[in-house]
């Protein structure tokens, strides 16, 4: 799933410091996975900016709202009604939810209540960490189904560098060098030949690098 | 891109693959002694040509190190030509986090218009170590793809994309290796990976933990690499017993024993850089005789005003003239 952080109270009433009517929109789909942006968040962003608000003495009338996905514009539709009667919306969603928001109500203005991180996963509870780097060309199945590109400090197709020690990347003691991980498992599975050649270098067409993309599905678009 | 190309090397007329000076003494059979040198951070020429009289007829080549520890300094390209220009031999270090496979190859071919004709592949240090730690890194290719590329470029003199190249730039090819990064078994195969992706020599991390770097060499001579590929053993001398301290706990893939630390800290007062020194020389010594060993690479960081005196003293002047 898109993972997610919650920006700081501050930035956020900074964002919506002339405003005193808004509309924080959340959203069911992965930011509610990740505790971020669903039904239980999105009324404590409402309640913290009132608080907020009521010390400046400048109070701020919020009302909130979840829905299905925002990056779905079946559901944006939902609130083609009410979203002229505020004077600005705070998207919970990933960085998709605003810029649909955005694209389907030409007049309002979106703000994002979140930083998205990465496509990852919770590997205990309340901890979330990057598996995918969204390359456009799955190469894992030569590593074991582990990905250095999204999990190698150096985006190496041949590790491990010098910095690897004792299982972990040089950049932080929390951070595991991943490809300790695939030479370790090739080792133990006797498939070490599998790592010992040159790769070609990596077409980065299809990852962000060949401009932004886009995917068709043409039995799907008739 | 072939998987490996050292099969078909193609050498250049006067069968050396550069030229270089240190091409040449390796293949002579001399016993190599390469030096490094970090360019300033600016650029006062003058501190960088002082310390090229230091090194100056006491190495056989000089690495210019290319924003090490991701600190950023004068280019590598640019401080390695005025190397040149001062009668020192380069080794023009080139890392893949600062520049895609477009700044690589135009670099190399500038390089090699320069007379640059040694060059050291490397992926370089995460840019979080150094003082820039905001920045984006690049990381288009690996260093293996880029011992790939530039040997590519040399010997097939085509560019990665196949296309041929007006003039090609010829190269000695070196790449690093790491004895003491995890996992340790996996170590000797990803040097053999390097050889086979076309590195003619090796400069290895500096070494202190020397049973390790013996297993480490003697699993080289097992696979026959120090047949294929040029090893020099990387030596930085300890200055004191906390510098000692320090590098074993904070850089990652170091390995200071604690032997050695105890051994600085028991030095009479103001002589632990001497032990510093004393430890480098046995060193020096023990690699001179040690098999598949070709040289030593001579990592005086910011101490190159001692490395005439290290050379003296490691009897390995005079350099060799090829």
């Amino acid at each position: 799933m898109i993972v997610a952080d919650r920006k700081s109270l501050e930035e956020i009433l900074s964002m919506v410091k002339d405003y005193k009517n808004i509309l924080i929109l959340g959203c069911k789909g992965c930011v509610t996975v990740c505790n971020v942006g669903g039904v239980k968040e999105v009324e404590i962003l409402a309640s913290a900016l009132r608080i907020a608000r009521q010390k400046e003495e400048n109070e701020i009338t919020i009302e909130t709202k979840v829905i299905e996905r925002q990056c779905d514009n079946e559901y944006v539709a939902q609130i083609k009604d009410s979203v002229g009667s505020y004077e600005a919306v705070v998207s919970m969603a990933c960085g998709v939810g605003p810029q649909f928001l955005s694209e389907a109500y030409k007049e309002q203005k979106f703000y994002p209540a979140v930083n998205t991180t990465f496509f990852g996963g919770a590997v205990s509870h309340g901890i979330w960490e990057e598996r995918c780097a969204g390359c456009g060309t799955c190469i894992i199945h030569d590593f074991d189904g582990l990905c250095p590109v999204a999990r190698c400090a150096k985006s190496l197709l041949h590790g491990p560098c010098g910095g690897s020690s004792k299982g972990k990347c040089e950049i932080t003691k929390e951070t595991i060098c991943i490809w300790d991980s695939i030479v370790s498992k090739k080792m133990e599975q006797g498939r070490l030949n599998d790592l010992l050649k040159v790769r070609p270098v990596k077409d980065w067409r299809t990852a962000r690098d060949g401009g932004p993309r886009r995917s068709i599905r043409e039995e799907l678009t008739k | 891109m072939s998987e490996t190309n050292s099969e078909n090397n193609i050498k250049s007329d006067n069968n050396f693959k550069s030229g270089s000076n240190l091409e040449k003494v390796l293949k002579a059979g001399h016993f190599a002694f390469t030096g490094e040198c970090g360019p300033p951070k600016g650029a006062n020429v003058a501190h960088l040509v002082e310390k090229f009289q230091h090194l100056k007829g006491n190495v056989d080549a000089v690495n210019m190190t290319d924003n090490q520890t991701a600190v950023v300094r004068m280019s590598s390209l640019a401080a390695s030509h005025l190397m040149i220009d001062h009668g020192l031999e380069p080794n023009f270090q080139m890392v893949c986090r600062d520049r895609n496979r477009l700044a690589i190859t135009s670099d190399i071919l500038g390089a090699y218009a320069l007379g640059i004709r040694n060059m050291l592949c490397l992926s370089g240090d995460h840019q979080s170590f150094g003082n820039h730690p905001e920045a984006k890194n690049v990381h288009d290719i690996d260093s293996m793809q880029l011992i790939n590329l530039v040997t590519t470029m040399r010997d097939k003199e085509e560019f990665l994309n196949g296309e041929k190249i007006d003039v090609a730039p010829k190269l000695f090819v070196g790449a690093a290796c790491n004895p003491f990064a995890d996992p340790f078994e996996y170590r000797v195969y990803r040097l053999a990976n390097k050889i086979a992706a076309g590195a003619d020599f090796i400069q290895t991390q500096c070494i202190y933990n020397m049973d390790k770097f013996r297993t480490f060499m003697k699993q080289v001579v097992d696979m026959g690499l120090h047949e294929k590929c040029y090893i020099l053993a990387g030596v930085t001398p300890m200055k004191s017993a906390r510098m000692a301290s320090f590098m074993g706990k904070n850089v990652p893939g170091m390995d200071v024993p604690e032997s050695l630390i105890n051994r600085l800290k028991g030095a009479e007062k103001g002589k632990q850089a001497e032990e510093g020194i004393k430890f480098a020389l046995e060193q020096i010594e023990e690699f001179k005789e040690m098999k598949g060993v070709a040289g030593v690479h001579l990592m005086a960081i910011e101490w190159e005003h001692m490395v005439p005196e290290i050379a003296e003293r490691a009897k390995v002047l005079p350099r060799p003239v090829v």
